[in-house]
């Protein structure tokens, strides 16, 4: 009954996956905005120290006996040791030239405007530095002149801490993937959780429950809710119709048919020519032989209906063999036919009993149609090897070297069934049955070699 | 016996009644279950053969009508749905058997036999003839004080030769009553039956005579 | 190959071809075979001290050859900033100088299992590895203080200095600080940290002081009475020298102790950039293994000197050393401490 599904994608992943894109897109966008926020407060704390380093030489040059002098104060350098192991330069200079410091030092023009720091990035000595510039204007025996005051430092301290920032960075970015990542997970989890319930709900229904779903669903699956309710709706009116249909058509069928035989019957009995009763006997065996035919395919269809949909409840294995022999009875008797029956225990499993019945009855049936006048029958209720088993044993000089196989086959009919009514259909169905319910049907000579013994197996758990 | 026959089909009820009448039964036919309320309640009969698909309602219902009323007369239901679906709720009903059409009129008999027999009715279709005590439910024949049993197409060849004494049937007839359509028995079978039943009627009264060419007839001696 | 290690000579090459060198050199080695892989070293550390450590160095990496120069310390600086003579290590006693080598690009950078044991205090910036933590102590000498208090401060000192002026006139000696590099230095860092620094010049201004180039001729002339007080000598050779122990006597002044790191930088010119790491990791290993080698010649470095309680004050390695290099600055320190030490 498992139909394979076209299968497309699953909303769940997909979903997931669009959570995680974002959060991935989010945490690299949460990165690079701490990166760059990061850079830029290094940078400028960096500046901030490089300026108060300018500021406090600056404020240490001073004229002295009409000349320019400086006394670089002691922490004005050591203050740049304490942020970062590097390189450190400076240069004091007049418009004169270089008063002290690092002659060489790349210094951009003056700045603007007294007080106004120039940064600026350069390279010195085969490193990157970054720089300060400061002036300031001092009186030189009463003519101005601009003392401009340059403190630079190697970036390597500020690119390991900004290393160390960056994977800081990154660790905050990968955290905040791991944990959105984490909460995508759950909720998509979460927002198909009425999906999956739903599908719980449904498939732990028997085959025959077709009421329309009626537990609240979210708004966004109703339409899908409603629509597998009048699908549901639907397909039990045609359920309904097509039990209806085949017992409408049984109907129809058999019930001219009836009538035809009885007349048949009446007339056969009525007259003498003995040409003429031939024909009737004829007419009578095709009458029996359709309505079997009709039967059997009828109750074929019925069968497969029931097995497509197998509905389970506890059957007493022995007591519907016992019925059913009880039932044929005056059927084997017209044909002075012996029926048995054994069967001690009580052998009970899970099962369609309509067609569990209907299995043993067509093979009871072969048996009772094939067998000679005083001949017997037996049909057995019997545990074995871990199996339900319900034999049937005749006299009716069993399978000669056929392919025992194809005789469950549709309409194949054994070499013995030539002058026998049927449609061959009756261990196709009865095969059906026992595969249906897990079980095999067996089909051997018997024992004592005079007929044939078929087995309806069903494995017991 | 007496058959109430519950059948909305017209000419398969006649056929039907034409059958069993030559067997001898009378019955009765109703076309709907209304009708088939009025007989039943008027009349004792022996069995009700029920078709399940009526004009007026279901035969279902008739059935479960005539269960709650406590009638004691036994229903055997036609029908000419599949068996699967029906069958069970048949015997739920409380039918006493059932029948799908088309069928054999030796099936139907026997089958009518068989619940008469379980119900322990019908003893007052005892036949006599000559000294013969012949019961067709026991399936007995008595006579001179001992009983014996007859298997069963020694009974039906009995019954045959019972419901017309004197009459010749042919050994073309009697096979057509004793065999079903679709065994192929020779005439000479017939034979076998036949003496068998002579050794049971021996010292009763009553013969079987071969009348030369055309059958045999049952006789008193 | 070991004895030809053991019966190491060492070779004095002629000064003729120092003086070409363009910077003073006061003695030049070979230690090692003759025709080994030479790593040339330039140092302010006597050859005497520091032979046992390279005789190690020299076991480890046989074919090898150490060619180890002294100079004092600005003749170490301007031997590197000259490069007429490409050296592979340089060890100084000047942080200062060391500091200014790294800061302006002179040296390459290093990292070893074996710096990784030298404190962070003792690295600056994987440039610059002190190997020795030294006081500098004040010495005086045992014969001129018998039965007399030993001045525990620098204000003992001045006290002591001023009550006799007339004892200790001519009796005063200290760094040159044009000098010597590490006198300069100790010199910096006196005026640094306390103003008293000044009034002990001062005082010992005012006694004619005899000014040295080197803490050892100062604990010499201690030790035969040419002076009474040395100021800011090296407490590590004044305590090396056991042959002195009843001359001389060593204080570490109670107020404040200077400590002094001498370091190794590895020189960008050298040709033996290999041998030149392998040698710093040499003596990485013996300054800060705990116990340090037994070659190690210095007293060992311990963590006790660095406490805060301490009187000992270690100098920091860093871009603060820089601040005396500046020439203007050091302009006006030296004409003021001559101006101090010169008043007559």
């Amino acid at each position: 009954m498992s139909a394979t599904v076209n299968v497309s994608g699953s909303i769940r992943r997909r979903l997931l996956l669009q959570l995680m894109g974002s959060a991935a897109l989010l945490a690299a966008l949460l990165f690079l905005a701490v990166l760059g926020f990061v850079r830029n407060v290094a940078e400028e704390s960096h500046d901030r120290i490089l300026l108060a380093s300018a500021t406090s030489i600056l404020e240490s040059v001073s004229v002295q006996s009409g000349e320019i002098t400086a006394d670089i104060p002691y922490a004005a350098l050591s203050m740049l040791g304490n942020v970062s192991d590097d390189r450190v330069f400076y240069q004091i200079a007049t418009p004169a030239g270089v008063l002290t410091g690092y002659a060489d030092l790349p210094v951009a023009g003056p700045p603007v405007q007294p007080g106004q720091p120039l940064f600026q990035t350069a390279r010195y000595k085969a490193e990157s530095i970054r720089s300060v510039t400061l002036f300031r204007r001092l009186s030189v025996e009463g003519a101005p002149v601009a003392v401009q005051v340059s403190v630079a430092q190697t970036r390597s301290g500020q690119a390991a801490l900004l290393a160390q920032l960056s994977w800081s960075a990154l660790y905050l970015g990968v955290g905040f993937f791991v944990l959105a990542s984490g909460l995508a997970f759950w909720s998509t989890q979460s927002s198909i959780t009425p999906l999956r319930s739903l599908t719980e709900a449904i498939s732990r229904r028997g085959p025959k429950d077709l009421r329309p779903v009626s537990r609240p669903v979210p708004s966004e699956m109703s339409p899908l809710v409603s629509s597998l309710n009048s699908f549901i709706s639907r397909l039990q009116t045609s359920l309904a119709r097509s039990e209806d249909f085949i017992a409408e058509a049984a109907h129809r069928v058999r019930t001219p048919l009836a009538t035809v035989r009885a007349q048949a019957e009446v007339t056969l009995m009525r007259i003498e020519n003995e040409n003429k009763r031939t024909s009737l006997r004829e007419m009578i065996r095709a009458i029996d032989e359709s309505s079997r035919a009709a039967g059997q395919l009828l109750d074929h269809a019925m069968v497969s209906f029931r097995t497509d949909s197998l509905e389970l409840e506890d059957v007493n294995l022995t007591e519907l063999a016992r019925d059913l022999a009880e039932r044929l009875q005056p059927v084997a008797e017209l044909k002075d036919m012996s029926l048995h029956f054994e069967g001690q225990e009580t052998i009970r499993l899970p099962g369609d009993g309509i067609l569990l019945q209907n299995a043993v009855r067509n093979i009871l049936d072969n048996a009772i149609k094939y067998s000679g006048r005083d001949s017997e029958v037996w049909i057995r209720a019997v545990c074995r090897g871990g199996c339900a088993c319900i034999e049937i044993e005749d006299q009716a000089g069993g399978f000669k070297c056929e392919d025992t196989e194809a005789l469950t086959r549709r309409f194949v009919r054994g070499a013995n069934a030539r002058n026998t009514t049927g449609s061959g259909l009756g261990l196709t169905i009865a095969r059906e049955v026992a595969e249906a319910h897990g079980g095999k049907l067996i089909i051997e000579n018997s024992q004592t070699g005079t007929g044939a013994c078929v087995t309806l197996c069903f494995p017991l758990h | 016996m007496r058959f109430l026959l519950v059948e909305d089909n017209e000419s398969l009820a006649n056929a039907i009644q034409a059958r069993l009448r030559l067997d001898g039964h009378a019955v009765d036919h109703a076309p709907d279950a209304g009708t088939a309320c009025a007989f039943s309640d008027t009349t004792d009969y022996d069995l009700i053969l029920l078709d399940i698909m009526l004009p007026d309602g279901d035969g279902r219902s008739f059935l479960k009508n005539h269960r709650d009323n406590r009638k004691e007369t036994p229903v055997i239901v036609l029908t000419a749905r599949s068996e699967v679906s029906d069958r069970v709720g048949m015997l739920d009903l409380g039918a006493d058997d059932y029948l799908t059409k088309p069928f054999d009129f030796s099936e139907l008999e026997a089958r009518c036999r068989a619940v008469l027999r379980r119900r322990g009715g019908g003893s007052s279709n005892l036949r006599r003839f000559a000294n013969l005590l012949f019961d067709p439910m026991a399936g007995t024949l008595s006579s001179g004080g001992k009983t014996i049993s007859l298997r069963n197409r020694e009974l039906r060849l009995l019954e045959v030769f019972l419901n017309a004494p004197d009459r010749i049937f042919s050994k073309s007839k009697l096979v057509d009553r004793l065999f079903s359509y679709d065994e192929e028995v020779s005439e000479n079978a017939i034979e076998v039956y036949v003496a068998r039943l002579r050794k049971h009627l021996a010292g009763s009264g009553a013969e079987i005579t071969t009348v030369r060419g055309l059958g045999y007839r049952l006789s008193l001696e | 190959m070991r004895n030809a290690l053991l019966s190491l000579a060492l070779t004095f090459l002629t000064l003729a071809t120092l003086a070409a060198a363009g910077f003073e050199v006061e003695e030049r080695h070979w230690i090692g075979p003759q025709d080994g892989t030479p790593l040339r070293i330039i140092s302010t550390t006597d050859t005497a001290i520091l032979a046992p450590l390279i005789e190690s160095f020299l076991q480890k990496h046989p074919g090898t050859a150490v060619d180890y120069t002294v100079a004092n310390s600005s003749e170490v600086m301007k031997a590197v900033l000259k490069g007429e003579e490409q050296f592979d290590v340089a060890l100084s006693s000047a942080m200062d100088l060391q500091t200014k080598l790294a800061n302006d690009g002179f040296t390459r950078p290093h990292q070893s299992a074996f710096t990784a044991l030298i404190p962070d205090w003792g690295k600056w910036r994987d440039h610059v590895f002190a190997f020795s933590l030294e006081p500098a102590s004040v010495v005086v000498s045992a014969a001129g203080f018998r039965g007399r208090d030993i001045p525990r401060t620098r204000q003992d000192l001045i006290a002591l200095m001023r009550a006799e002026p007339e004892r200790f006139l001519g009796k005063v000696g200290t760094y040159d600080v044009a000098l010597s590099g590490l006198g300069y230095l100790f010199a910096t860092q006196d005026a640094r940290t306390s103003e008293t620094y000044w009034r002990l010049m001062e005082v010992t201004g005012s006694l004619e002081p005899v000014l040295y180039c080197c803490s050892a001729s100062m604990i010499e002339d201690i030790a035969v009475g040419e002076i009474l007080i040395a100021y800011n000598v090296l407490g590590s050779y004044a305590r090396a020298r056991q042959d002195l122990k009843d001359k001389i006597i060593v204080i570490d002044p109670e107020d404040y102790t200077h400590l002094m790191m001498r370091s190794a930088v590895l020189l960008s010119g050298g040709g033996q950039p290999d041998l030149a790491q392998r040698f710093v990791d040499h003596l990485a290993y013996a300054a800060w293994s705990q116990p340090p080698g037994a070659e190690y010649p210095f007293h060992p470095p311990s963590a006790e000197f660095i406490g805060a309680a301490n009187s000992k004050r270690l100098i920091q390695l860093g871009p603060g050393l820089l601040v005396y290099q500046d020439a203007e600055k050091r302009r006006r320190f030296m004409a003021e401490w001559f101006n101090a030490i010169r008043k007559q």
